[in-house]
């Protein structure tokens, strides 16, 4: 695997950043090289908020992604200014709960999820894109479920450690839609 | 033993980087995309007892570096572009004084205010003055998470031995970004004595002072003597020159064409080389590590060799480095330029596209 590239966007407080941290952690969990980086140009809270994630076999090279194998989109605007970064043959990780359109390419591989209907269901935003790493993680295999749950240990600190089955329930549900 | 990798943000490295390394005074004033330097300093050397300042100004922060490096601290400020534009007097008074200090620039694009999205436009600042006068700062320019960690360390010893500022030169990517970092059990800190330290004279028992006071100054008004000082700071440089050059070299003994790149840019240069090798071009690479002092032999030494072309130079600028990288090849060889401005980053394509162009006919 080299320099295999995400692009994680949606609205500011969405979790999208943290989504990032937890499937860069899970690569490293696996020995891979991965570069985690965020949107921290001119956007506000309640804003659009993305960030870059890179995993590879070899030292990674630019950790701004340009052109992406897999977008996660938990915004219209984010499906609006991402869907034309994705490779062709790459996938889109569509949350239908908050994106009313569709997409519009053909060369791609479409998974819609309704990850807002999740979050809902578990009671905290943040299970949504959690929900979509399911996704990610079923439909490209770019880390397993295991160092996935690996990588919530590392990255929640202890007091938020009682979360972990709910975010590995809505990961689940995720993964079961591919 | 090498401990277990940690996925940190890279300002978060520096500032635990500069504790690692004995450093217990930080000054600093908050400006994107460092803060996360000050941050990690505010919460940490309260729990070590060490000082955090958030000063009234990037001024107030330079001179605030002076005043502990005088008294013989490890001390360290940071900020980004504009903000290092403001230290720049106090800059100047460190290398007057020959104080010890490690300040760290994490690049934004200017010039003025500019963006705040990562860019290398304060090559010619970090390397040929940017402060008044006839001085030198040692300027390393990490590449990874990790090398700003290993480099942090490094300039405070490169620091206390030369008695020189020390700039870390990194930009925004390589401060926000997090990568895999792992920490060493033991830092290699070297001690250095420091009896010019205005820290106190002592008393003997029949109450006189253990030694004349020591005086901290950049001032010299008699010609002659500041002509000395000035010739003895010269004499430091080119021990520096001599001792410190650090580099990168990956491919010479076959290349055709041979990037010139830092930092950044050489992270996104290195997988061009791979790509290039797809397509049958060899091309190597010289990433310099110090930038001052510069790696010129280097340079001047894969330019003499029959199989290299061309150069390309890569950077965030609109062509800074290359005029170092010129005067290395000293006209043996042609140096092509690309760069890109405003915060944005080459992609691996512009950069392989000017390869092809320069293999196929040197024009580009």
């Amino acid at each position: 695997m080299i320099d295999f590239s995400i692009i994680l966007a949606g609205f500011g407080g969405q979790g999208i950043l943290s989504a990032g941290k937890f499937a860069a952690e899970a690569a490293l969990y696996e020995g891979k090289e991965v570069s985690w980086f965020p949107s921290y140009g001119p956007e506000m809270r309640g804003g659009t908020a993305n960030c870059s994630v890179v995993i590879s076999d070899e030292p990674i090279g630019s950790p701004v992604v340009n052109d992406a194998d897999v977008v996660i989109c938990c915004n219209q605007p984010s499906m609006e200014k991402f869907e034309a970064s994705i490779k062709p043959g790459g996938y889109l990780i569509v949350d239908t709960g908050m994106i009313k359109i569709k997409a519009t390419r053909t060369d791609i591989n479409v998974i819609e999820l309704d990850a807002s209907g999740i979050a809902d269901e578990f009671g905290a935003m943040a299970y949504g894109p959690i929900s979509m790493l399911g996704c990610l993680s079923k439909a490209t295999g770019c880390f397993s479920r295991e160092s996935f749950e690996k990588s919530l240990y590392e990255v929640l600190p202890e007091r938020r450690h009682k979360m972990i089955p709910g975010n590995l329930a809505a990961f689940d549900k995720g993964a079961a839609a591919v | 033993m090498a401990q277990k990798r940690l996925l940190m943000k890279g300002n978060e490295v520096i500032a635990e980087a500069a504790i690692r390394a004995g450093c217990r005074n930080y000054f600093g004033y908050p400006i994107t995309p460092q803060t996360e330097v000050m941050h990690y300093m505010a919460k940490k050397m309260v729990q070590i007892g060490g000082n955090f300042v958030q000063a009234e100004s990037e001024l107030a922060a330079i001179n605030m570096v002076y005043g502990a490096a005088s008294a013989g601290f490890r001390a360290m400020t940071s900020s980004s572009s504009p903000g290092i534009s403001l230290k720049q007097e106090g800059i100047s008074y460190i290398a007057g004084a020959e104080l010890p200090a490690v300040v760290v620039n994490i690049v934004r694009a200017g010039p003025g205010l500019g963006g705040i999205l990562p860019a290398q436009g304060d090559y010619f600042q970090a390397t040929k003055g940017g402060g008044h006068g006839d001085y030198r700062n040692i300027v390393i320019a990490p590449a990874s998470v990790q090398e700003l960690y290993e480099l942090t360390v490094e300039a405070f010893n490169l620091a206390d031995k030369y008695r020189n500022l020390v700039m870390i030169l990194g930009d925004g990517t390589l401060g926000q970004m997090m990568e895999p970092v792992a920490f060493r059990d033991e830092e290699p800190i070297v001690t250095y004595e420091k009896p010019w330290a205005t820290n106190g004279r002592g008393y003997n028992d029949d109450g006189s002072y253990k030694r004349e006071h020591n005086t901290i100054t950049s001032i010299y008004i008699d010609p002659d003597v500041l002509e000395v000082k000035n010739n003895e700071l010269q004499a430091k440089y080119e021990l520096i020159r001599q001792n410190e050059v650090r580099y990168e070299a990956i491919g010479l003994e076959d290349a055709e064409i041979v990037i010139t790149a830092f930092s950044t840019c050489s992270r996104i240069s290195r997988n061009v080389i791979r790509q290039a090798a797809e397509l049958g071009i060899k091309v190597g690479m010289i990433r310099p590590i110090t930038l001052w002092p510069f790696p010129t032999q280097a340079i001047a030494d894969a330019a003499a060799m029959p199989n290299v072309k061309a150069f390309l130079d890569v950077e965030l600028n609109a062509g800074q480095m290359i005029e170092d990288v010129k005067l290395a090849v000293n006209g043996a060889k042609p140096v092509y330029f690309h760069g890109r401005l405003g915060g944005n980053l080459p992609t691996q394509k512009e950069i392989l596209d000017k390869i092809v162009a320069i293999h196929e006919g040197g024009k580009v």
